[in-house]
């Protein structure tokens, strides 16, 4: 397939719902300016794997998350998430922008976790929790409650429900943060360097939640320095380099017997 | 014990005499030894010399006829003050709310990804920041010279409604108008600054939670912008409360204006002055108070833990006292 397939006329998201297909990335491209920062990304991930992405700073691994949970506007190039454009409607042979509530929509189905949490700071852990599920969801208070409830015994913080995010350590913050993004129920998660603003003796508990997600079949897609991490809870391993991903695969290939020149200097430095 | 001559023995310059060393006083000793705090004697002159003039500024304030505090005591609560004091407290809310609910419209449009909108919000801050609120109170006042009748309709079309100008502004809702366009301009730039001031990753984090947008700006965005609000638009209130007396140029009986019609009656300029000054003061201190309240509402989750408002401050107070009463002895 050629990256730079046409969004218009490429393989519509509709025919890779059945194949278990959750998230589809074709031909991306993306510049701030005259920035390039996305050269034609292809990626897919399948339904209850684990992708995760590494590459050195400045390679366009953030832009590219936040381009699937439509943070970002595409230049050229469309996702689609279960078979769902993302950002976009097409009719006939045209692409029609959606409108800022349509994509709010959207994103229900997709779970951002960032690298420096963005807890609400003014609400406590338990409505940080229920924000979302009962606004954009239309639960009722209760059943949202409740269910914070089971999400925070899940992270391992269900005494801490009442407390405000300042009062939490980074690592406490983070879990919160992940719980927050699982009240929605979404059909895939996604991780901007979850562990990178801790401290190292707090990047293990966080670690280890992700590591409980993808035990339970939960489509992740993860952006991480950690490369341990990475060999223990990958399906999928993908090296990007300046915008383009240079190599994927499983973890034993990608991380043990790199093949592109790039990969292996990477490596050699993380390692 | 002095250690700075300690390490200068250490090495003694040639020549030099070393002086003798101190006997060090045991533990026990410097136990029992008795601390004398150092006097500060300079200190209680100046502080003597303060109470002084204090004493002969309030001896002066009781003792001066001049003052009149009969006279001041009569009209602090008078029926026409006391309306007065109504019709100032109106001005301020009325002011203050359509200031502020306009004031917040003008801040989302400068904020707004519309050009038109920005363009329209900016020239109307531009536009009422320079104009004295004097002079865009009488043109107020004068509306009806300028607009014979108001009407609603379509647009450059036909009229569905009209009023008669004279009729539907009243010197009062004049004054409050006047007063809103006024503090809509200051209220609009208070406003946005607290909006920019918000960490940009908050709403970000509300939109990837499709959080709906209304929502993200009322339950996220305003309860954090609040924070650097208050204090300014607490000032403003205070501001537009003590700048209601402009309006007396409009012949509207609020305080200020009242006191001066009664002191035009009888002529005691000073103690009536002082009955608006107490007034004044009374309210701003209310304000003040309510100002503490709120902010400390919006500060909740900004700190670990939030210290304690005055009055708890003075209930551990009276409880360490009346304990150190009841054992003999104050307790840290
Ligand atoms: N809003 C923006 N405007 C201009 N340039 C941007 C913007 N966002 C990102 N960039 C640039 O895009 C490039 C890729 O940024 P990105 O944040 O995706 O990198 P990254 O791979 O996540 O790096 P890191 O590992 O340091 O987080 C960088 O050169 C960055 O300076
Ligand atoms: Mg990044």
């Amino acid at each position: 397939m050629s990256t730079d397939s046409d969004p218009v006329t490429g393989t519509a998201a509709g025919t890779s719902a059945g194949s278990g297909l959750m998230v589809d990335v074709r031909g991306v491209h993306k510049n701030f300016g005259a920035l390039e920062v996305l050269r034609g990304v292809d990626l897919q991930v399948r339904t209850g794997e684990v992708t995760v992405v590494l590459g050195p700073s400045g390679s366009g691994k953030s832009t590219l998350l936040r381009s699937i949970n439509h943070l970002e506007k595409l230049n050229r190039g469309y996702i689609s998430i279960d078979g769902e454009l993302i950002g976009y409607r097409r009719v006939g042979s045209k692409l029609h922008e959606l409108k800022e509530r349509e994509v709010l929509k959207q994103r229900l189905h997709i779970g951002f976790v960032f690298q420096n949490f963005n807890l609400f700071p003014h609400l406590t852990v338990v409505e940080n929790i229920i924000e979302a599920p009962v606004s954009a969801l239309r639960r009722s208070r209760k059943a949202a409650v409740e269910q914070a409830g089971r999400l925070l015994e899940r992270v391992g913080l269900a005494d801490r429900a009442d407390a405000y995010p300042r009062q939490l350590s980074g690592g406490q913050q983070q879990r919160v943060a992940i719980a927050r993004a699982l009240a929605l129920e979404p059909k895939v998660l996604l991780f901007d360097e979850p562990t990178s603003a801790l401290d190292p003796e707090l990047v293990g508990e966080v670690l280890d939640v992700i590591k409980d997600l993808a035990r339970t079949g939960t489509t992740m897609i993860v952006v991480t320095h950690e490369i341990g991490f990475a060999r223990e809870v990958a399906d999928t391993v993908v090296f990007m380099d300046d915008g383009v991903i240079v190599e994927q695969g499983p973890p034993a290939e990608v991380l043990d017997r790199p093949r592109h020149a790039r990969t292996q200097a990477f490596l050699s430095k993380v390692l | 014990m002095d250690t700075a001559t300690g390490a200068a023995q250490a090495a003694p310059p040639p020549g030099r005499l070393v002086p003798p060393q101190r006997p060090v006083p045991d533990r026990e000793d410097l136990a029992t030894l008795k601390v004398v705090p150092a006097r500060h004697y300079w200190r209680w002159v100046a502080g003597v010399a303060a109470l002084v003039v204090v004493a002969q500024f309030s001896h002066g304030l009781v003792t001066n006829p001049g003052w009149d505090w009969d006279t001041f005591f009569l009209y602090l609560s008078a029926d026409t003050v006391l309306k007065a004091v109504w019709v100032t407290l109106q001005l301020t809310v009325y002011g203050t709310a359509l200031g502020f609910a306009l004031g917040i419209v003008l801040a989302f449009m400068r904020l707004s990804r519309s050009v038109i909108l920005q363009t329209v919000a900016w020239t109307y801050i531009w536009a009422f920041r320079s104009i004295p609120l004097i002079v865009q109170l009488l043109f107020w006042f004068n509306l009806a010279y300028l607009y014979k009748e108001l009407g609603i309709g379509i647009p450059f079309g036909p009229v569905l409604w009209s009023f008669d100008t004279m009729n539907l502004v009243s010197a009062l809702s004049a004054a409050v108008i006047g007063l809103a366009l006024h503090q809509a301009a200051y209220a609009a730039e208070i406003v946005r600054g607290g909006i920019i001031s918000v960490d940009a990753g908050q709403l970000e984090a509300a939109a990837a939670l499709g959080i709906p947008r209304l929502r993200q700006l009322r339950r996220i965005l305003l309860p954090q912008a609040m924070r650097s609000i208050l204090p300014n638009a607490a000032n403003e209130v205070i501001s537009l409360f003590k700048g209601t007396s402009i309006v007396s140029v409009m012949a509207i009986g609020e305080l200020f204006y009242q006191v001066q019609v009664i002191y035009g009656r009888n002529g005691r300029v000073v103690p009536l002055l002082m009955v608006a000054t107490a007034w004044y003061i009374l309210l701003t201190t209310l304000l003040t108070i309510a100002q503490y309240y709120v902010e400390r509402h919006f500060a909740r989750g900004a700190e670990r833990t939030p210290p304690p408002t005055p009055l708890q401050r003075a209930r551990t107070f009276t409880r360490r006292m009346r304990a150190a009463a009841a054992t003999g002895g104050i307790q840290k």
